[in-house]
């Protein structure tokens, strides 16, 4: 643990940094903003995850563990995320949300 | 030392995420964000897991950042300004973010942590142990079933960015 910092500054930090992802998440209109968006959020949740192995259970491993798996699972997304906009762009030449009509409904 | 450390990338931290969410250019904001996770690596380093820490810069600031620039650069020019959501959509989405912080921190506060004194240092090599072992609260498992993931993902960015079948049915369309 960080000697002079408490639990509650580091999870203060993180809350603030998911609600940035939160509200970039809902007004950006970029597919690719959108993406940046996403990557806050899910990197808030995993330094809680850390923090919270850290500070209350020292002896066990099982924080590091799904943090190492989340940004398993987020790079996995992340590429299948690109490969999409990239295909998108291809065929109707626009990553902008409200151009995107094809699976609307 | 390490109090004074951790608040300054706090700082970094917070003022990069806001300048992310509102840069209206877009090779800029992923920069910002590539700044954002070099500060959560550093509270890595401070609370001394370093292996999640070099996980965090090879995987995050080596690979995902560098494919977010291979994407906008394959998309977008780079002097096209982004279209930003109506002021009112904006002061409305805000509000309500930090109404839902609000509500996080008061929970959080009035919460009592049991935290523990310690100083223990994690090896890597018990993060090792721990994940290859199939044993009661092993996790060889899941690390098996990340790994099938992974190249699930893999296999189909490659099918979905080849796109043949689709755009071949758009040119008869068109």
């Amino acid at each position: 643990m960080i000697p002079g910092i408490s639990i509650y500054e580091l999870l203060t930090v993180t809350s603030i940094l998911f609600f940035i992802g939160v509200y970039g998440f809902i007004t950006r209109k970029n597919l690719i903003s959108i993406l940046i968006s996403v990557e806050l959020i899910l990197n808030a949740s995993v330094i809680n995850f850390v923090v919270i192995n850290k500070y209350m259970y020292p002896d066990m491993l099982q924080g590091v563990l799904f943090s190492i798996f989340i940004i398993a699972v987020a790079a996995a997304e992340t590429a299948l995320a690109v490969s999409i906009i990239i295909n998108l762009y291809r065929q109707i030449n626009s990553v902008e949300v409200k151009d995107i009509e094809t699976m609307k409904y | 030392m390490e109090r004074v450390i951790f608040y300054i990338l706090a700082v970094i931290m917070i003022v990069f995420a806001i300048a992310s969410v509102t840069s209206r250019k877009m090779l800029r904001s992923v920069i910002y964000l590539l700044f954002v996770l070099c500060g959560i690596a550093g509270v890595y380093f401070l609370i001394d897991y370093n292996f999640l820490a070099a996980i965090q810069l090879t995987v995050y600031a080596g690979g995902i950042i560098v494919l977010i620039i291979f994407s906008v650069l394959l998309v977008h020019q780079i002097e096209m300004k982004l279209e930003m959501a109506k002021t009112s959509k904006q002061i409305l989405t805000g509000l309500a973010c930090v109404i839902g912080l609000g509500v996080f921190l008061t929970t959080i506060y009035s919460h009592d942590f049991p935290v523990v004194e310690n100083s223990l240092t994690t090896t890597t090599s018990a993060i090792g142990t721990k994940l290859l072992s199939y044993e009661a609260g092993g996790f060889i498992l899941p690390f098996e079933l990340v790994s099938v993931l992974l190249l699930a993902a893999m296999v189909g960015a490659i099918i979905i960015a080849k796109g043949g079948k689709l755009t071949d049915r758009n040119d008869q369309t068109i």
